[in-house]
């Protein structure tokens, strides 16, 4: 499992490896920030930045809060309690997991449907 | 605002839920739109194994996969590019019911390895799995937690170092 979670991180730290992204945290790390706020700073439509602060997200270095109506970006997750920083990671790696596995069992349901119809024709 | 409204347009997507249980169980559960039959297909059959348990993402390489599944059968998994960079995963099946469970042992680790116990149950044309991994001890579950929150640490401290040279001061 710490060798599976390693690798995924690795993975995670690829996140970084933009540099509207880089300069996200950055920002971050100087104070928290709205969407919008980050949007306007780096001269991106909210939609882009939403994007951009998504991979971040996923990757497990930025969380995000809403509080009425306006989502707070903070840098994270090492505010998170160790062991639920931890499951956390778990939970993701098993997500990506099973999105894949999502795909192969969409593929063996069309290859049975398939079957059914040669054996019935 | 909310960024869960772009996920719309793609079809729902069943969650995955990650709950330590006891001192010595974690659990795993997530829902597929598919018969028990199918889902079970695709966790014994090595081919179909091989296309889901290593995601692109994750930048691992599944060398080999060898799956004898069958009571008292073994099972291992090398990744790796080469022999001289690789990490295998090995045990038993110790229980094999079709469709419905599979249960297997985790030796790599030592003794210190869960047995994990992975359920099928059909409901609707859909599978509800849960995957339940026992340890033998809570130190050995508090172990594996440690070295994977360690990992985590190091790529913590990796970001410290690059948002140290960005400039960007500790808080």
């Amino acid at each position: 499992m710490v060798q599976y979670l390693r690798t995924h991180l690795d993975a995670s730290f690829a996140a970084l490896s933009d540099a509207t992204r880089r300069g996200v945290l950055e920002q971050l790390g100087r104070a928290d920030a709205s969407i919008t706020e980050l949007a306007e700073k780096f001269h991106m439509t909210l939609t882009g930045m939403k994007k951009h602060v998504g991979v971040l997200e996923q990757a497990g270095l930025v969380t995000t809060e809403k509080v009425g109506r306006v989502r707070t970006c903070k840098l994270g997750p090492r505010r998170l309690e160790e062991e639920a920083a931890w499951i956390e990671s778990y939970r993701q790696l098993w997500d990506l997991r099973f999105d894949e596995l999502d795909k192969v069992i969409e593929e063996l349901k069309r290859k049975e449907k398939v079957d059914g119809r040669k054996k019935r024709g | 605002m909310d960024a869960r409204r772009e996920g719309e347009a793609t079809p729902m997507k069943n969650r995955t839920t990650v709950e330590r249980k006891s001192d010595r169980e974690l659990v795993v559960t997530r829902t597929f739109n598919g018969p028990a039959r199918i889902v079970f297909e695709a966790w014994t059959k090595p081919e179909l194994f091989k296309q889901w348990w290593v995601p692109k993402s994750m930048g691992m390489f599944l060398r080999s996969c060898e799956m004898d599944v069958r009571v008292g059968g073994r099972y291992r998994l090398v990744f790796g590019h080469d022999a001289s960079n690789s990490d295998e995963f090995f045990g038993r099946y110790i229980e094999v019911i079709p469709h419905s469970r599979l249960v297997w042992t985790n030796e790599e680790g030592g003794h210190d390895g869960p047995v994990t116990t992975v359920t099928f149950e059909e409901k609707g044309g859909k599978t509800l799995l849960v995957m339940h991994e026992l340890y033998p001890s809570k130190e050995a579950l508090d172990a594996a937690g440690t070295g994977a929150a360690e990992a985590m640490g190091e790529t913590f401290e990796q970001l410290d170092e690059l948002l140290a040279t960005l400039g960007v001061g500790q808080s």
